[in-house]
């Protein structure tokens, strides 16, 4: 494993400490959502949709009302009343009401295989199961659309009765499956394309992918007669939770308190509520505690993927290999209703290079399948797909090495974006000079069949709103409490953040992610934010605890505050340099004789384009007979900005890879004619597992963020970016198919394979 | 929004503030405070970048008088 990263001048930075959750969740005593057992507790289960588009003619409960053990049964009946036209924000921009009270419990039509129609909660989970087969729902079955293209057609059944397309910010009164259309541009592209030497023009395929956490969604809710409701959940946040759940039933924020359970995976899947809903009206029926767990099937069909999607790219450059001319066509399918991440993937597909013509073109589109949900740098892995593909083509073309021309092309400081934003200091050129220079890259391949690709991608640094309290304790530990639900190690990331400004050992702070009730407002853990900006906020705490710790010491030396001072890691007695306390011996006189010290730090950061980026260079061996791929070596490279704790940073850089060789080679969602989801199991859905792929190697480099104390980037999405693009590159250099769709399962391979061996041709093509 | 702005897509326009940009913006050009604005709030679709950080102050923020201000699709992430 190679490190780039290391403490240079900070004390707890850059360290690798044992994380403060780590031996609750080893000896399996962590709490998850599946855990929460109360006093008179109810189960419950969802009736879902058979059919992938229908009008509900109605629906008849009253058999499995009659069930003994069977305690009450809720539908959309049940939910407040929702006119057409009400729209909420919910902190990712304004939706109807309806569409998202619709998603919790389908009221007129089934959109997707699998949505929610009816909630049942029982004695026991056999008997809620044994209910849901009496529940008689009479459809009128309509015909189904579950690929983009086909959805954008004029003849295309309609999903919603009055969705018409936004074109370019303006509400046309065109009734249409497109909910938008977005554009950008940079210069003028059609003078680029006149002016290039080389143009290129390909379309591109990616399947839907489901996020694939092991932890199925589960929601717990107790629904007291004083109208408080108590909600137990996993998510990504738990603010953004009450906030939905508060909006869907209609009932007031400060009556609804979220307490996170323990995550076991999220990826972005979990930052949307489904059961929440229905679990708090179950509880108010009955007036019993009301647990309602997913389903691995539920999960496949009733949450919210990444959009499949349709990119047309088409690239211009000079003799040099300069890039001259960019312009993207992409169409993602939202699922059964608006918000697909296209407006990430316009932004993304020429992040990464400096193009000085370019368009840009995204259109998002229903389609009979779950709502999507975001999915680690939504939208960005799907249009690296198609440019650092087509970026080889041109490469091979002119005779350049795969790191040559994106080194020539490389976005860097001041590069002027297709949005037209302009990127401060950024390590894009890094990571790519970090991979030209590693082992891996420097190691010959040999043998047939056998070739190496290489390919970088990028995502944002959002940062928004996050706070943190921070205790001292009488024996100089802190307890640390933060809104950040810890998905992926954040927890110990923020207590070294707080750590390393007071130079405490960062096993003295005890980190906790509060309930709703017990910490103030915080954004989800998404958008590669919460080391960032949970991680700013602990540092200005840190930053208000050492001042009050000063005020304690100048009370107890009896002088001003402004005679003391903290350094080398003690309070100093600037008026008598024989007199300094460290932060435990001088927590242990302010407990006895001052009042408690608190320290809280509150942001609310915009969110910079800097970003981080990644690249990847990869190594495959293609069986010809099988067509199965085998990735031999793998090398992810990363800019961190800082790594706080470089294992996590490796840990995010090898879970997004591992993610993105499973979009590359096998997931995929696998619709029949009526489109039905035929692989909703992780049998027949197949993510890649430890026997699948060689240990993913890391390579941190670190430049600095301008915007955070540390230097901190996001570094928990660029990385799922690049690997299906340089799979695909290095499949390319193994067998001479280029591929175009993904995923590049064994079929495809030796189809692609037969069809050059008939056709011979210079460069078989594989997709369209 | 070109079509608020006769096709044009750079405009320059005075203001200490964000608020200020965009109501001299509504000046030039009718109907954009209406497109960008809901109850003196950024619409929640929209980002505001200023100097090419996406802002999260509003209305508000402050900003310079060679500063670039950008109206862009909100994102979000995983």
């Amino acid at each position: 494993m190679s490190n780039n990263s290391g403490n240079g001048k900070y004390k707890i930075i850059g360290t690798r400490p044992i994380r403060h959750d780590g031996t609750e969740k080893v000896i399996g005593k962590a709490i998850y959502g599946a855990d929460v057992r109360l006093s008179g507790m109810l189960h419950g289960q969802v009736l879902r949709s058979p059919h992938a588009h229908a009008r509900i003619k109605s629906i008849d409960t009253s058999k499995a009302e009659a069930l003994e053990g069977v305690r009450a049964v809720v539908t959309s009946d049940d939910l407040p009343k929702t006119n057409e036209d009400d729209m909420i924000d919910l902190g990712e921009g304004m939706t109807r009401l309806k569409y998202i009270r619709d998603n919790i419990l389908a009221s007129d039509k089934v959109l997707y295989r699998g949505h929610a129609v009816v909630g049942v909660a029982a004695n026991n989970q056999q008997i809620a199961d044994e209910a849901l087969s009496l529940i008689e729902v009479e459809y009128e079955v309509l015909p189904p659309v579950v690929t983009v293209l086909d959805a954008m057609k004029d003849d295309a059944p309609l999903l919603h009765d009055t969705l018409t397309t936004d074109e370019l910010g303006e509400q046309t009164d065109k009734k249409s499956n497109i909910a938008a259309h977005l554009q950008h541009k940079l210069g003028d592209p059609e003078k680029g394309f006149k002016d290039a030497d080389i143009v290129i023009e390909h379309e591109f395929h990616t399947a839907t992918v489901h996020q694939g956490y092991i932890e199925p969604h589960n929601g717990t809710a107790v629904w007291n007669p004083d109208g408080q409701l108590t909600i137990w959940t996993s998510t990504q946040g738990a603010f953004v939770v009450q906030k939905q759940a508060a909006a869907v039933l209609d009932h007031p924020i400060s009556k609804v308190k979220v307490v996170p359970t323990e995550i076991g995976g999220g990826f972005g899947g979990k930052i949307p509520i489904y059961l929440e809903p229905v679990a708090a009206l179950l509880s108010r029926k009955t007036g019993h505690p009301v647990k309602l767990l997913m389903t691995r099937a539920g999960v496949f069909e009733g949450t919210g993927p990444t959009p499949g999607s349709y990119v047309r790219l088409k690239l211009g450059a000079d003799k040099s290999g300069k890039l001259v001319a960019g312009d993207c066509y992409l169409a993602f399918e939202a699922g059964a209703y608006p918000g697909s991440p296209m407006f990430c993937g316009c932004m993304c597909v020429f992040a990464c290079y400096e193009i000085p013509n370019a368009i840009v073109n995204g259109y998002d589109v229903v389609v009979n399948k779950p709502k999507s949900a975001p999915y680690r740098a939504p939208g960005s892995t799907q249009v690296a797909f198609a440019i650092e593909t087509m970026l080889d083509e041109i490469a091979e073309k002119l005779g350049m090495d795969a790191f040559e021309i994106r080194l020539l092309n490389a976005a860097k400081e001041g590069t002027r974006r297709v949005d037209d934003l302009v990127y401060p200091r950024i390590g894009c050129v890094e990571t790519m000079e970090a991979g030209k220079a590693s082992d891996h890259y420097n190691t010959p391949l040999e043998g047939p069949y056998r070739g190496r690709g290489v390919a970088t991608g990028y995502w944002f640094n959002i940062g928004f709103k996050s706070c943190v309290t921070a205790s001292v304790n009488e024996d100089g530990t802190v307890n640390l409490m933060e809104g950040s639900t810890d998905i992926g190690g954040s927890r110990t990331s923020i207590a070294m953040q707080f750590a390393e400004v007071l130079a405490l050992p960062v096993e003295d702070v005890n980190p906790r992610v509060g309930d709703t009730g017990e910490i103030g407002y915080n954004d989800v853990t998404g958008g590669s934010r919460t080391t960032y900006a949970t991680g700013y906020a602990a540092y200005n705490a840190a930053q208000d605890v050492k001042e009050q710790m000063i005020e304690r010491a100048a009370n107890h030396w009896e002088l001003k505050a402004d005679d003391v001072e903290f350094a080398d890691e003690v309070f100093k007695n600037k008026k008598d340099s024989s007199k300094q306390l460290t932060f435990k011996e001088l927590a242990k006189i302010a407990s006895a004789d001052d009042s408690p010290v608190i320290g809280k730090g509150s942001v609310n950061l915009g969110f910079n384009i800097g970003g981080s980026f990644a690249t990847n260079i990869v190594d495959v061996e293609v069986d010809p007979e099988t067509g199965k791929v085998t990735i031999l070596r793998f090398t992810a490279i990363q800019d961190a900005g800082k790594a706080i704790h470089p294992s996590y940073v490796e840990g995010q850089m090898q879970g997004g890879s591992v993610q993105g060789i499973g979009w590359a080679l096998n997931e995929e969602y696998f619709y029949n004619a009526d489109g039905k989801m035929e692989n909703s199991t992780f049998l027949d859905y197949r993510i890649p597992t430890a026997l699948d792929i060689p240990m993913i190697e890391t390579i941190i480099v670190e430049v600095p963020n301008p915007s955070h104390p540390y230097g901190v980037r996001g570094v928990g999405e660029a990385n799922i970016a690049p690997p299906p693009a340089a799979i695909t590159n290095a499949i390319y250099n193994a067998l001479g198919v280029r591929f175009r769709e993904l995923p590049m399962r064994p079929d495809r391979i030796i189809a692609a394979l037969a069809a050059k061996r008939e056709a011979e041709p210079l460069e078989a093509v594989a997709g369209s | 929004m070109q079509k608020l702005t006769n096709g044009t897509s750079v405009v320059m326009v005075e203001g200490k503030t964000v608020r200020e940009v965009i109501d001299n913006l509504d000046k030039k050009y009718p109907g954009t405070k209406n497109r960008l604005c809901e109850n003196d709030r950024i619409r929640p679709n929209f980002a505001v970048a200023v100097n090419s950080e996406i802002i999260a102050t509003g209305l508000r923020q402050q900003v310079d008088p060679d500063s670039e201000v950008h109206f862009l699709p909100a994102v979000s992430g995983g």
